[in-house]
């Protein structure tokens, strides 16, 4: 970046005064040309080789089908014949597609708004603050596979403890009308912690000015949090937009851990697991599965980097 | 994936907790470690200069049970150290997760494997066979003491052998004694007598029969034996394999008495695990229940107070001497370094000296496939454990092990648990495993 600002210093006095070209339009130097082209080859071969290449030999294996036995030419080129096996006949694929939107919809608007007023409670520095602050972040430390099994017993139908204190009989995780709700619980129970955490450390970083100035003016608390405040804090708001998508998009492990993904808990990343992890496996099948995904996800990643690039434009 | 347990045996007093336990493990495998081990696995390669066998060679020997994991893991670790005193081979123990071993084996046989590993008999071993990744054993055959079934089931459909047996375990109707004998009940021998047991049962306030289906696979173990039952074992077999349509009046007919019979089923099977339903039956809470041997994990007993009896003729026609009997033992790698030691000590493993170092050296022991094994160590279950699979006509491997295995979890699991759910829809469950059948065989 150094060497970017410095070229048109090195420019005459005079010509300063017009407006300077956009800078790609800049001739650099061929030494940080060089430096820039460098810069830019390695993380592009990087990603080309570990991303791109990956995604698509699987677009390339969805339109096969191979046991994973023997070498590639045993694969028996079918067409879109997983594509119409996917949706046609393929009985959890569209209760996938509705639990993962699902999962988007209710990590959003319960434990993603739950954890920033949760931080917004913190950020008021009340007394032992920092105990509540451990106490809900806990969870995040543990993987969801652990969560799976603490939550296992609260909810076993039999000898959980939830059916214990109330008396109750209810198949929590078994029923396939509750358990995506029960397992949410779960889930929402270790998000609201993390999106507690991350908007607490943007909270600590808005200017204190701000805030004086917003109390000097004679705002109330709830005016400034709203007014002033959450204007500040379009970035991180931002980031947690794109954590919650994300989160709901790999939510995988806690209902593999529950049940596998079947059974009411069926979700994409769970069903390309189940085709493609194993001792005989359904390659092509989950390799469709899995670009049936990668489409759903860059359609959030197009709207999410056309949303920052217009940010940026416009700052 | 989630399999019948091939250490099917006592694994001394397992509980309930330490069994979801293993629940977590798997999940944990998968998501990382899955990829770890995968290379853990293929990691052994290694030298194969000096000899083949006996003084100075080294064989290498995959086990599916992680070290310090409990008999099953004791036993094949005196089988594989009894070996290497009685040939003087060394022997390269590499003991796996059990679940891990399973999910990685294809990127296990395809890239460096050992030369002899822990399988299962049945289509999951014919299938390795056809596609060339174990070793052709039938000049190990045959092996003193293993009988004819054996060698069937250790054959693949070109007709030779490719898997050495060292152990079954059968699947029945397991019971307490001591709740029988209070209540006056005995084993029932027909449809009739099972009906009015069950009728009885439920006049005193029991569940007849305990059932969870959490994890997929225990029920199939059902769908095995009303199969066997109502259709013949050959018709099993071949429907297992492909063969016949899966949307015929048969299945159906095995849907609509599995129907008829849930009402004598614990109620919302789909969240409870085996370990659950086997400690309602521990408990009284239920009369009977369907399972391998490895119902006494759960219990925490040996047969102190369990016997079992094998599920009743339900058809005239069809005399009810077959039953799901999954067999364990060993292959030998095809990409193996050294193909001689490894036939050499698969042979030696279907013998009954195997079976006995196994069985001295853990607290559990195994039922051996050898007819030569020493019994001596075995509880009452398991003596009439071997006596029942001896008289069975007719053995099946359970429904994972006998069919693709991809067909059976991606397809037959999520089939069953719908059914379950939405028995009277049985036209439409079988209209949807016909569909993704002929997809998957076709």
């Amino acid at each position: 970046m150094a060497h970017i600002d410095e070229a048109p210093r090195a420019t005459k006095p005079g010509e300063e005064a017009v407006a300077p070209p956009q800078g790609r339009e800049k001739k650099l130097p061929g030494r940080d040309r060089f430096t820039v082209v460098t810069m830019v080859t390695i993380p592009l071969l990087l990603v080309v080789a570990l991303v791109w290449v990956p995604a698509l030999l699987s677009v390339v294996l969805s339109f096969g089908k191979w046991n994973g036995f023997g070498d590639l030419d045993t694969i028996e080129w079918v067409g879109f014949q997983n594509y119409r096996d996917i949706v046609t006949i393929y009985p959890a694929f569209w209760p996938a597609i509705q639990h993962n939107l699902i999962w988007l919809a209710f990590l959003f608007f319960l434990p993603t708004l739950f954890g920033m007023f949760l931080a917004v409670l913190l950020d008021r520095e009340m007394r032992g603050s920092r105990i509540y602050q451990t106490a809900f972040y806990m969870p995040v430390v543990l993987s969801l596979a652990l969560i799976g099994f603490i939550w296992q017993l609260f909810y076993s139908r039999d000898q959980g403890l939830i059916n214990d204190i109330f008396g109750s009989q209810v198949d929590w995780y078994g029923d396939p009308d509750i358990n995506l709700w029960a397992v949410l619980v779960a889930t929402a129970w270790r998000h609201t912690g993390y999106i507690m955490l991350i908007y607490l450390a943007g909270l600590k970083g808005v200017d204190a000015s701000l805030r004086e100035a917003a109390a000097v003016d004679g705002a109330s608390e709830v005016k400034t949090f709203f007014h002033v405040i959450f204007p500040v804090m379009r970035p991180i708001n931002m980031i947690v937009i794109v954590i919650v998508v994300i989160e709901s998009l790999r939510a995988f492990d806690l209902v593999w851990v529950v049940n596998k993904g079947r059974n009411g808990l069926e979700l994409i990343g769970a069903l390309v697991a189940q085709n493609v992890v194993g001792e005989a496996t359904r390659y092509g099948f989950g390799s469709a599965l899995a670009v049936i995904m990668m489409l759903i996800s860059s359609v959030f990643i197009t709207v999410y980097l056309r949303n920052v690039f217009r940010e940026e434009r416009r700052g | 994936m989630s399999l019948p347990r091939s250490s099917a045996i006592p694994r001394s007093a397992l509980t309930t907790m330490a069994a979801s336990r293993r629940s977590v493990l798997r999940g944990l495998a998968l998501s990382g470690l899955a990829v770890g081990s995968a290379n853990a696995l293929a990691a052994c390669g290694g030298d194969s200069g000096g000899p083949a066998t006996g003084e100075g060679a080294t064989v290498k020997f995959g086990i599916n049970e992680a070290s310090g994991s409990g008999p099953a893991y004791d036993r094949l670790k005196a089988i594989a150290d009894a070996y290497a005193e009685e040939s003087g081979t060394e022997v390269a123990l590499n003991a796996v997760d059990h679940n891990t071993f399973q999910e990685s084996i294809n990127t296990y046989l395809q890239g460096t494997p050992d030369d002899v590993f822990t399988w299962f008999a049945g289509f999951r071993m014919a299938q390795f066979a056809e596609n060339g990744l174990i070793t052709d054993l039938s000049d190990q055959w045959p092996i003193d003491g293993l009988n004819d079934s054996f060698k069937q089931a250790a054959t693949a459909p070109d007709g030779k052998q490719y898997f050495v047996p060292i152990s079954y375990y059968p699947w029945a109707v397991f019971y307490r004694k001591s709740v029988f004998e209070k209540n006056g009940w005995a084993p029932p021998e027909t449809n009739d007598d099972l009906m009015a047991l069950m009728d009885d049962m439920q006049g005193k306030g029991v569940t007849p029969f305990a059932f969870g289906d959490k994890d997929g696979w225990p029920a199939m173990g059902t769908f095995d034996i009303l199969n066997m039952r109502l259709n013949g074992f050959d018709f099993h077999m071949s429907l297992m394999a492909g063969e016949e349509a899966w949307d015929g009046d048969e299945v159906k007919l095995v849907f609509d008495t599995w129907r008829q019979l849930l009402p004598y089923h614990q109620a919302d099977p789909l969240g409870r695990t085996w370990q659950e339903a086997a400690t309602a039956m521990g408990k009284g809470e239920c009369g009977m229940y369907l399972l391998g041997t490895f119902v006494v994990d759960a219990l925490g007993e040996n047969g102190e107070d369990l016997d079992f009896f094998t599920f009743p003729q339900l058809d005239s026609s069809i005399p009810a001497d077959s039953l799901d009997a999954p067999i364990d033992g060993f292959c030998v790698a095809a990409a193996g370094q050294n193909q001689d030691a490894g036939k050499a000590m698969a042979k030696w493993l279907g013998s009954a000296a195997a079976a006995d170092a196994g069985n001295n050296a853990a607290d559990a022991p195994f039922i051996a496939a050898n007819s030569g094994a020493s019994t001596s160590t075995y509880s009452d279950l398991q003596k009439k454990s071997a006596e029942v699979v001896g008289a069975a006509a007719n053995i099946a491997q359970f429904m994972d092990r006998d069919t693709n295995a991809d067909f059976a979890n991606t397809v037959m699991i999520p089939s069953i648990q719908e059914f379950l759910k939405n028995p009277d829809d049985i036209d439409g469950v079988t209209a949807s495993i016909q569909e993704q059948a002929a997809s998957i065989f076709g």
